[in-house]
């Protein structure tokens, strides 16, 4: 299991998902990815990515000032 | 055994391609959705930018969507390949500059793409018979099967009953008995649709789903492509346009002025590629100068940063000027009155 962060400030909606699903399609299940972000919109929108998927989120919470989204993936592997 | 028909769906986020994906979901067919970003979306920017509406769900309607069915969904980046689109419609423009008919044969084609690519079966959307001017009327929807590679294999469902069968129909992938008949601008047969399968909460038709369709929006790409003596753009110029008051006072320059405090988070995020001023002495908006100024440009954009902000009564107000380079200075001025500042500076 690796950890990963992804920047995306100063993007907004989808563009913050479009780059999640782009970083994790390189991962491996199991893989941690942090996402920090600028736009409100991404605490519904990464989860309900994440639940689509068939991944797992950490957390999603605000922090000084930034979003931050923290999730496991999942994937069936073989 | 049998084997499961797959399809795409491609789900922009509002009713009708929910209720399209519904309506194939429901006769055993796996469906996956495809959301096209092509920069122009109204959802989520201008949302997501403005401090307004702050009681409103910041959500991506297509993931909403897709989460409620149950489907997976993959947003395609469409936003280079748009450009020429955009730049060049094969098929010309709406009421603004809007390329309605050449825009959905590309988001079409991607679902077809992805189709192939995946081994997928068809491809569906939610397309209404006569719903647009532009792009859904019977002589319109066959240019898309056709520019879109898709010709037999894309399924209107929810207007299925009025068009010829297509492949999915005939081969018995789904039953054409089971899909609907709905025709025109009336939302009359979406909406009882959407009460017998329960849905609540989706998105409600707010003038459409892209920026280009907006007579301001339009205009202020008009006025950037003018000025920019070239039909062309980037990503950040097509955001840029979204946000805030656009004025130019000057054929050479113009000012990006924030209305609130979301779009000046916003705009400081675009700082260090433009001159930009800030109230020092007061509350007041980034304004960022798109062009090259000089010092009596900078002293008028000054005084104009200082009439939106709120020492706009004031004698005098301070005003950082910083320029690309971070180099700052401080100006003192006299905020403008509205009157001073002529209507046709707004764009």
């Amino acid at each position: 299991m690796s950890r990963f962060t992804l920047d995306a400030r100063n993007l907004i909606c989808p563009l913050p998902v479009v780059r999640t699903q782009e970083k994790v399609e390189q991962l491996r299940s199991g893989d941690e990815l942090e996402v920090v972000c600028t736009d409100p919109g991404v605490l519904h929108d990464i989860p309900a990515w994440c639940r689509i998927h068939g991944h797992e989120v950490i957390e999603a919470v605000e922090r000084e000032g930034e979003l931050v989204v923290r999730l496991r993936v999942r994937k069936l592997e073989g | 055994m049998t084997v499961r028909a797959r399809a795409v769906s491609l789900i922009s986020g509002g009713l009708d391609s929910m209720l399209a994906t519904k309506m194939v979901l429901d006769q055993g067919v796996d469906v996956v959705g495809i959301n096209i970003y092509t920069g122009f979306c109204i959802t989520g920017h201008t949302q997501a930018i403005r401090f307004k509406h702050k009681e409103k769900p910041k959500r991506n309607n297509a993931l909403w969507v897709a989460d409620q069915l149950g489907v997976e969904l993959h947003i395609l980046d469409v936003v280079a390949e748009y450009k020429d689109i955009v730049i060049h419609p094969k098929h010309g423009y709406g009421a603004h500059l809007n390329p309605c008919l050449d825009c959905k044969g590309l988001m079409v084609r991607k679902a077809r793409e992805w189709m192939e690519r995946h081994g997928f079966d068809f491809v569906l959307t939610g397309e209404v018979l006569g719903q647009r001017p532009k792009s859904q009327l019977k002589s319109k929807l066959p240019i898309v099967a056709r520019d879109s590679g898709t010709e037999d294999l894309l399924l209107r469902p929810l207007s299925a009953k009025l068009l010829r069968p297509t492949l999915p129909e005939r081969n018995g992938w789904v039953d054409r008995d089971r899909l609907g008949a709905i025709s025109g601008r009336s939302r009359r047969g979406q909406i009882a649709l959407a009460k017998a399968y329960g849905f609540t909460g989706y998105a409600q038709p707010a003038g459409g789903c892209c920026f280009l369709t907006d007579a301001n929006y339009s205009a202020k790409l008009r006025d950037f492509w003018r000025y920019r003596e070239k039909k062309d753009y980037e990503l950040d110029d097509i955001m840029l346009l979204k946000v805030g008051r656009h004025l130019r006072p000057r054929p050479h320059f113009k000012m990006i002025i924030a209305r609130d405090e979301g779009e000046n988070r916003f705009l400081q995020g675009y700082c260090r590629r433009f001159t930009h001023l800030t109230s020092d002495s007061h509350p007041g908006p980034v304004v960022l100068l798109d062009g090259e100024t000089n010092d009596e440009d900078v002293a008028l954009a000054a005084r104009v940063t200082a009439r939106f902000g709120k020492g706009r009564d004031e004698q005098e107000v301070r005003v950082r000027v910083t320029a690309m380079d971070g180099s700052a200075r401080i100006m003192s001025v006299s905020p403008w009155s509205s009157e001073q500042i002529p209507e046709d500076w707004y764009l």
